[in-house]
């Protein structure tokens, strides 16, 4: 048992943190998500991907770096620390694996390229207004007709399918027996005819999430990956990798690193906010649970370095991972006090607006409201419960 | 003991909630909350017509002798309503302090358009340093002849965009954390000096952040020189109000969720049959009821000495809060993607509750003061 940087380690860290700090745009620094356009959210992406860093939880044959559990996570740890946008998560974590692991040689050559380069944006087609937690219910429906599938039917919570090129969608293609032995994973362009997109706006004000209506929408017989009816198998190993990905340890870290600033500024009858008993409590309680889930991401990582895939112990990192994230944004926001009222407009923000308050303090309020959604998205905390009772511990 | 309302409380109520069933609809808020201005000045005409801004005034001022359980009633309907009017800020802080503080002649001057509805008020008392601590005032006010002149800047004023006059503490003499020396003085917001950045809050109201420039005060608009006891308890009969609006909240919220739950089907079955659901649904509950509870003690004890006011009024502010979190975050998350929307009623109780907890002091802040009485 070892957890040491090595020398290696330590200039393999060096060179991470020279070449962010050399090539990430200016212009992004600290630009505020709702101000992020679809070339923003690209930028950075393909920076890493000419350097060839873009990948580094893929196999080196598919186009990954072929570190070191232990550089992958200097990696994550640099660019979270930098407050870098990290690269299209549905292609890189979800899509990608999927398709090295079970796409067929001609999907492999058309698919990977363009997640690698950032040229194709991909976004989830698995939610549907009757299939949430229980996702193997859902409707949407493929037939086949000739050499294609026609698909008809509606997703939700599409993420950024405003901006997607492609859309990965479990559809039904059996309703006979049982229906996870009926579902099939097929691969959609979003400029196929029929296919819609409608902005649902959150409680924070932005526009994250989509519902996408398909309507007759032809799909070629070759965007079937995998075989017909077999889909499910597909749809719980990427739900595994989305699960495992979504811990956020190294974005906590910097999320910290923001609130401890806005706690210093802050005062509370002429003492830094940061310094006073109540909250600097809390604040310890969250740093040390945040150390906690590190090292337990740690180990999930090693594991899986040995050959282990995310099992259901990455039920774990999900939900402490995101009731981290959610107490962060809870803290920062009674760090501001009385400045957690003024609203930030997210789908307007242009020239005209004058923020309100600390620097610190503006947004603070809807990041939190935008937060509540960890602990129901990528599998809602009360089923990572069920999985970890049913799968860890037998019951 | 009793806990009941009497026949007009009853009544009260009714008629409150008839103007929000028949004007309040959820689609009606989010049509005033997007239009211009932010809220509707026919509402608050309606609310004059109704004896809702007399409600807790003397009879021979106009009003209709009401007290703390009166304006709790009002503001638990309100609260369901989502109602955005200023009625807080007006009527239970503004009016407040002016029946409880004003001289004959400024209850003479001020009151009769306060409860017609021809003026709105709001007070400003936290400043961009202050924080919740009522005594932090950095706005001087200069003696100059019979008045003073006011200089400064007060933050995150609830209401004020809607105001046309402003109660504002400033200081007089002392340090600035110093609760002795500050007064109290009403401005007309339309006065010379007078700034205003107006802003709407992620709760669907409004706020300002003011500056005051040379601002005259003539002498018969000072309400007194020495107000720190006033503000705190305008601000403790606040937090009375403000604990009626909450409950009346997390009720429709509770509601809401056991409804969901109950309807929605996932596996084959409404999740309201599980297990972990429903015993958080139940903790909901018992959150709701100690809330209550709490809200009904407070406003029996806002007449009682100082000391046991603050108490009350800080102990039923920790529990608006904490019960307002809980219920606020678990509403969201038994609707699941729903209750992450813009377009569900769910999500807007959940922000007014959360910034219910941010004003007039937070937990910690009330933890403080409960233990330091």
């Amino acid at each position: 048992m070892d957890i040491e940087f090595t020398a290696e380690d330590n200039a393999f860290r060096a060179e991470v943190r020279q070449f962010i700090e050399e090539n990430y745009p200016k212009d992004l620094i600290g630009k505020d998500r709702a101000e992020l356009e679809r070339e923003d959210y690209l930028a950075w992406h393909k920076i890493l991907y000419k350097k060839g860093w873009v990948a580094p939880s893929w196999p080196a044959e598919f186009g990954g770096t072929g570190w070191t559990v232990t550089q992958k996570y200097i990696f994550g740890e640099e660019s979270a620390r930098f407050g870098t946008i990290p690269p299209l998560a549905f292609g890189m974590q979800m899509l990608g694996p999927v398709i090295y692991t079970f796409g067929s040689q001609a999907q492999k050559d058309w698919v990977l390229p363009g997640i690698l380069s950032g040229e194709t944006w991909w976004c989830q087609g698995y939610s549907e207004p009757g299939a949430g937690s229980d996702l193997a219910s859902l409707k949407t429906r493929a037939v086949r007709d000739g050499d294609h599938y026609v698909v008809n039917g509606h997703k939700i919570w599409t993420t950024l399918a405003q901006y997607a090129d492609w859309m990965f969608c479990l559809v039904r293609t059996n309703s006979d027996g049982k229906r996870q032995e009926g579902i099939s994973f097929l691969l959609i362009d979003m400029k196929t005819p029929g296919m819609t997109v409608r902005p649902i706006i959150t409680i924070d004000g932005g526009h994250e999430v989509n519902e996408v209506f398909l309507e007759d929408v032809r799909v070629p017989v070759e965007n079937l990956v995998g075989e017909e009816n077999k889909g499910w198998t597909i749809a719980k190993f990427l739900l595994g990798n989305e699960r495992s990905g979504i811990a956020g340890v190294a974005r906590s870290k910097k999320a910290i690193s923001r609130l401890k600033d806005i706690a210093r500024s802050e005062t509370l009858d002429g003492q830094p906010l940061l310094n006073t008993a109540d909250f600097s409590r809390k604040l310890s309680e969250l740093e040390i649970d945040l150390t906690a889930l590190e090292y337990t991401e740690l180990r999930t990582l090693a594991a899986e370095s040995k050959g282990k895939g995310p099992g259901p112990e990455s039920s774990i990192l999900k939900i402490k991972g995101t009731e981290i994230q959610q107490r962060i944004t809870e803290l920062t926001m009674e760090a501001v006090g009385n400045y957690a009222a003024p609203w930030v407009p997210k789908l307007d923000l242009g020239d005209n607006y004058l923020a309100i308050g600390p620097e610190g303090s503006h947004g603070v309020s809807q990041d939190y409201f935008n937060m509540r959604k960890t602990s129901i998205y990528g599998g809602s905390n009360e089923i990572q419960r069920n999985i970890i009772a049913k799968m860890v511990l037998g019951l | 003991m009793d806990f009941g309302f009497s026949e007009e409380q009853t009544l009260l109520r009714n008629m409150v909630q008839s103007f929000v069933q028949d004007n309040y609809d959820f689609d009606s808020r989010m049509k005033i909350v997007r239009s211009e201005d932010g809220w509707s000045r026919d509402n608050w005409k309606q609310f004059a017509e109704l004896g809702l801004l007399a409600a807790p005034f003397d009879e021979d001022m106009g009003g209709l002798d009401g007290g703390p359980i009166e304006t709790m009633i009002i503001m638990e309907e309100f609260g369901r309503g989502l109602v955005v009017e200023p009625y807080l800020p007006t009527v239970v802080l503004c009016g407040g302090i002016l029946k409880r503080h004003a001289s004959d002649a400024q209850k003479q001057a001020y009151l009769p358009f306060l409860i017609a509805g021809d003026s709105v008020w709001a007070l400003a008392y936290a400043e961009p340093q202050s924080r919740y601590n009522l005594a932090d005032v950095l706005v001087s006010a200069k003696a100059d002849g019979d008045g003073y002149v006011l200089n400064g800047a007060k933050a995150v004023v609830l209401g004020a965009p809607w105001a046309d006059k402003l109660i504002v503490s400033a200081r007089i003499s002392g340090n600035q954390r110093d609760q002795a020396g500050i007064g109290l003085f009403v401005v007309d917001k339309s006065a010379s000096g007078v700034s205003t950045q107006d802003y709407p809050t992620v709760d669907g109201a409004r706020a300002s952040e003011i500056v005051f420039e040379n601002v005259r005060v003539d002498g018969d608009a000072v309400i007194s020189t020495d107000g720190f006891a006033i503000i705190e308890e305008a601000i403790d009969y606040g937090i009375g109000a403000l604990c009626g609006e909450a409950i009346g909240q997390m009720k429709c919220l509770n509601d809401a969720t056991v409804e969901y739950c109950k309807t929605r089907k996932q596996f084959g079955v409404p999740i309201g049959s599980f297990q972990v659901l429903q015993h958080r649904m139940v903790d909901m509950f018992m959150e709701y009821e100690q809330a209550v509870s709490m809200t009904y003690m407070i406003n029996m004890k806002l007449e009682e000495s100082a000391a046991e006011r603050r108490k009350a009024a800080s102990g039923a502010k920790v529990q608006i809060g904490k019960s307002g979190r809980f219920i606020g975050q678990q509403s969201v998350q038994l609707h699941g993607g729903m209750g992450m929307t813009e377009e569900l009623n769910v999500g807007h109780y959940f922000k007014r509750l959360t910034m219910i907890d941010t004003q007039f002091g937070n937990v910690d802040h009330h933890l403080r003061r409960f233990a330091a009485q």
